[in-house]
């Protein structure tokens, strides 16, 4: 079993992810240059950054990227795929994800930690977590402020397919705990299949005691029990 | 033939601009009352295109593709020869 952290210029979470992947967790991860292919692995981790300078608008430039072919190709085979804040623009600007991710209502960038509570346990990525648990993992971004037209909004919930939201400490939804507008404080989403998940919070940035909080670890942790079952499923 | 093709790409109305609404606020504090102000990008592209309406279709391409994104943006195209 094997991931991939895709690289892309302007990546600055790529090795956070890696140190977090190899040397805390301990599995076989590597840092993808986008140039490259992803041939032989198992999940792929878009880590945060500002990706081609944020031009145009976050994550567009690398979301028309031929590596982002091989992405959506491992989607559609069922694999896990993680956005994380960069990668989750660029997996709203590359349609993986519905929705689109707009400058912070308050217009500024904010680094800061939330509380989130996890909406759905039976995903790949949370599922190391119990549906109502509340957990903190650090935000830090301008554009984080998710917006979805109504029918969208209706399907996410229809679908159980919203992962997280901004809570209080106690996970009540409020707008005071609303860090950047996001509509329905929605943090982060999956596709139809479950398999894409995209959140602005950075669990790799809360994945040692020393930081605070371990939370993410388990975001990473139920990914890999999941891309493991994918990669040998008769074990 | 070469056509500048005038691209001009905004959020849909009604969607909440804070960058727009700061504005609107810092003209008023410099004596400016405002009704409505609303931001948009502008992109001057000139290519070589068989017809006004194959530029203008060349245009739209750019703008489904990657100029604008369809969850957030409406855009106008108007074409000149050059």
């Amino acid at each position: 079993m094997r991931l991939a952290i895709v690289q892309f210029g302007g990546s600055n979470c790529d090795y956070d992810v890696e140190y977090v992947l190899t040397k805390i967790i301990g599995i076989d991860a590597s840092i993808v240059w986008y140039k490259e292919r992803l041939n032989g692995y198992d999940g792929v981790v878009i880590p945060g950054g500002f990706s081609y300078g944020d031009y145009l608008r976050a994550g567009a430039i690398a979301a028309r990227t031929e590596i982002m072919q091989d992405v959506r190709k491992m989607a559609a085979a069922g694999k896990p795929i993680l956005g994380i804040c960069n990668g989750f623009q660029i997996l709203t600007e590359s349609g993986l994800l519905p929705g689109a991710l707009m400058l912070n209502n308050y217009p500024k960038f904010i680094c800061t930690r939330t509380y989130l509570r996890v909406e759905n346990d039976q995903t790949p990525f949370t599922n190391r977590f119990n549906k109502g648990d509340v957990i903190q993992i650090p935000i830090a971004h301008m554009e984080g402020n998710y917006y979805t037209d109504k029918s969208t909004l209706q399907e996410l919930n229809a679908g159980n397919l919203i992962a997280l939201r901004y809570t209080d400490p106690m996970g009540e939804v409020r707008a005071n705990a609303n860090p950047n507008g996001s509509v329905e404080n929605i943090a982060g989403i999956l596709n139809q299949r479950g398999n894409v998940l995209g959140l602005m919070p950075h669990p790799e940035r809360a994945s040692e005691e020393i930081l605070g909080s371990k939370d993410g670890l388990k975001i990473f942790k139920s990914m890999i029990d999941y891309a493991e079952k994918i990669a040998a499923p008769n074990q | 033939m070469k056509y500048i093709v005038d691209i001009t790409v905004q959020l849909k109305d009604g969607m909440r601009d804070p960058e727009a609404s700061t504005l609107q606020r810092s003209l008023e504090q410099i004596g400016f009352k405002t009704h409505k102000l609303t931001l948009a990008k502008k992109f001057h592209v000139t290519i070589d295109a068989e017809s006004e309406d194959a530029a203008e279709e060349q245009g739209r391409a750019m703008c489904e593709r990657l100029l604008a994104n369809p969850v957030i943006h409406n855009y106008t195209i108007t074409v000149v020869r050059k």
